[in-house]
């Protein structure tokens, strides 16, 4: 089954706002998949993740090839009642023009899911490169969806038109 | 992440309730989806349960499975996290595929905690740095708190304190003299520890040291971006130079005796980390800052109060000498691998763990032996027993140290407890001595 929808549906964007982490796949220089589990983040259009300089190497394979994607298949991490799973497959580019303080403006999202990331912030000193990072912005055009969980059914797909 | 051993990786995937199954798609996009799945650590393979017929991968097609856990912790976010990579080629089994694994990575922040996993990422993060042109920022007072290792000048406001207090004693404390004391001093402490870390970054101790705390490994500025060489170097020279003008005019106006002690104390400094000496390389690191941060000081701020030399600061200080080298002991311990590579042969890297232990528990105890015994010998007010009430905060190091050796980050309570031992001995035993003088 398939869609043709202008924005991340609304279902999918529920469990991106509760998420405490997805795994993200980004294709390394020899062309295999390789996954880190990181917050997943959004308004709705756009998912956002952000990550330190010092793992800066998912940024560089991104940088050589934006096509990613992200799943939300645990349901720990994803505390929804019922459970659903997505896999949301898009193009991702890196911002980075302020490593220091750009991606504070996410600041908010990401408090409210790790609001310990306020006391870390205060403690910025002591670990000062962790809070050097760079923005990933994906763009989705594609999300995979389990109404019921069962990744092994097939999925209902969602091709996202319009999405800037 | 870390590379792991296969069977190692599969054995801690099989704890995990499902994996993660990526691959590069015929669209060039990658694909992940969620699986069940049964590992084989010894026969290296992972069987993945029924897949959508839609979402397999090509028959042979490289394959990733991840695994990840985490533990919710309202209102804070999460902690537990830990996750395994694998990779190899898939082949169809029925209706699921059967990963043979032929690599494998992973963190645990059990196993690494998440400030070494950090450290460890520093070489990557500077490079990256390096390429966008950026220099990571903290604001100019923090940057300056860290440079110089600010919060340590504990170490030297008790022997200087304690050296206006005998001359207080003596019936000659002069409040001039004793802040042109105080100022020299920290300006040599301050000097010395931006000296320690421009050599430290030099032989490559620091950069060896994945296990820092705000105790231990220096104060990172260089190895962080912090600071430029350049920029630490002006800095200690402009504290070297401050030392340097106040000693001489010190020595001048109080007497030239001043000079030698102070000559010392900037030689010892020196030598410290130095070359060609490198005394904390030799294993005398302890008895150099026992002999700066005691007798060296406590005899200069005498000195300078009084114009004479005397032996009741040298005797005075010896307590608090013992006790900020056992500072200095404590803090080398989770530096002892770092220090090793970089063949920075403190006592910690010589030492055995019970060896350790052992040297600290004889030492803390010399040093309130020596409060007992030098009021009994009537070198020092009886009032000065007033330290003894540390003793208590003494043996909760020595079990600290014993319980948390191995460990860094949980050795911290015990290296905090450890500095609060020499100021608040040494801040009772000065007190000690002003009761002495006022009463």
């Amino acid at each position: 089954m398939s869609d043709l929808t202008p924005l991340l549906p609304p279902s999918v964007i529920e469990l991106l706002d509760v998420a405490l982490v997805g795994e993200l796949t980004v294709i390394d220089d020899s062309g295999q998949p390789i996954t880190y589990p990181l917050i997943p983040l959004s308004d709705g259009n756009v998912i956002y993740l952000t990550s330190s300089v010092l793992f800066s190497r998912k940024l560089r394979h991104i940088k050589a090839n934006p096509k990613v994607c992200l799943s939300l298949t645990d349901p720990v991490a994803v505390p929804v009642e019922p459970f659903h799973r997505a896999t949301i497959q898009g193009d991702a580019r890196i911002v980075e023009d302020d490593v220091h303080e750009g991606w504070e403006r996410l600041l908010p999202m990401w408090r409210a899911k790790e609001p310990a990331i306020d006391f870390l912030l205060k403690k910025r000193f002591g670990i000062p490169l962790f809070f050097e990072r760079s923005v990933i912005e994906i763009t989705p055009h594609r999300v995979l969806w389990w109404e019921d969980g069962r990744a092994s059914e097939p999925a209902r797909v969602y091709e996202l038109a319009g999405v800037s | 992440m870390a590379k792991l051993e296969v069977a190692d990786a599969i054995a801690r995937a099989e704890a995990y309730p499902h994996a993660v199954l990526a691959y590069v798609g015929p669209d060039g996009y990658p694909v992940n989806i969620a699986v069940d799945f049964t590992g084989s650590a010894t026969a290296a393979v992972v069987d993945i349960g029924a897949l959508d017929p839609d979402l397999r991968p090509a028959d042979g097609q490289e394959v990733e499975l991840t695994f990840s856990h985490i533990r919710p912790q309202p209102g804070v976010g999460y902690d537990e996290r830990r996750y395994v990579n694998l990779w190899g080629p898939a082949t169809p089994t029925g209706a699921g595929m059967r990963v043979a694994v032929r690599r494998a990575s992973g963190w645990d922040e059990a196993d690494t905690p998440f400030f070494e996993y950090a450290e460890r990422g520093l070489p990557a993060g500077r490079d990256y740095l390096d390429e966008l042109g950026a220099r990571p920022r903290l604001s100019g007072l923090w940057t300056v708190f860290l440079a110089t290792r600010l919060p340590f000048l504990t170490a030297t406001l008790i022997p200087v304190g304690l050296g206006g207090v005998i001359a207080a004693r003596d019936g000659a404390f002069h409040t001039l003299w004793f802040v042109l004391a105080l100022v020299a001093a920290i300006a040599v402490h301050l000097g010395l520890n931006m000296a320690n870390d421009l050599f430290d970054d030099a032989n490559g101790a620091d950069a060896a040291n994945v296990t820092p705390t705000p105790f231990s490994g220096g104060s990172r500025v260089l190895q962080y971006g912090l600071v430029t060489r350049r920029a630490m170097l002006t800095g200690c020279a402009a504290l070297y130079a401050v030392a340097v003008g106040l000693g001489l005019y010190l020595a001048a106006t109080r007497g030239w005796g001043l000079l030698g002690i102070g000559a010392v104390g900037i030689i010892l400094s020196l030598a410290y980390s130095a070359p060609p000496l490198r005394l904390v390389h030799r294993g005398l690191g302890e008895p150099v800052t026992a002999l700066g941060f005691g007798p060296v000081m406590a005899v200069g701020t005498y000195f300078a109060c009084t114009g004479r030399w005397s032996w009741q600061p040298v005797l005075a200080s010896l307590p608090v000498a013992l006790l900020i080298a056992l500072v200095l002991y404590v803090n080398q311990v989770p530096d002892r691998a770092g220090d090793a590579a970089s063949g920075k042969r403190t006592l910690i890297v010589r030492f055995s763990a019970a060896q350790v232990q052992a040297g600290y528990a004889i030492t803390v105890v010399g040093a309130f032996v020596c409060i007992v015994a030098e009021v009994a010998a009537g070198v020092t007010p009886a009032w000065t027993l007033l330290a003894l009430a540390t003793v208590p905060l003494a043996w909760r190091v020595r079990n600290g140290l014993r319980a948390h050796y191995t460990d860094p980050y949980a050795l911290m309570p015990t290296m905090q407890s450890n500095i609060v031992l020499h100021l608040a001995t040494g801040l009772l035993f000065v007190i000690g001595y002003v009761i002495a003088v006022v009463s």
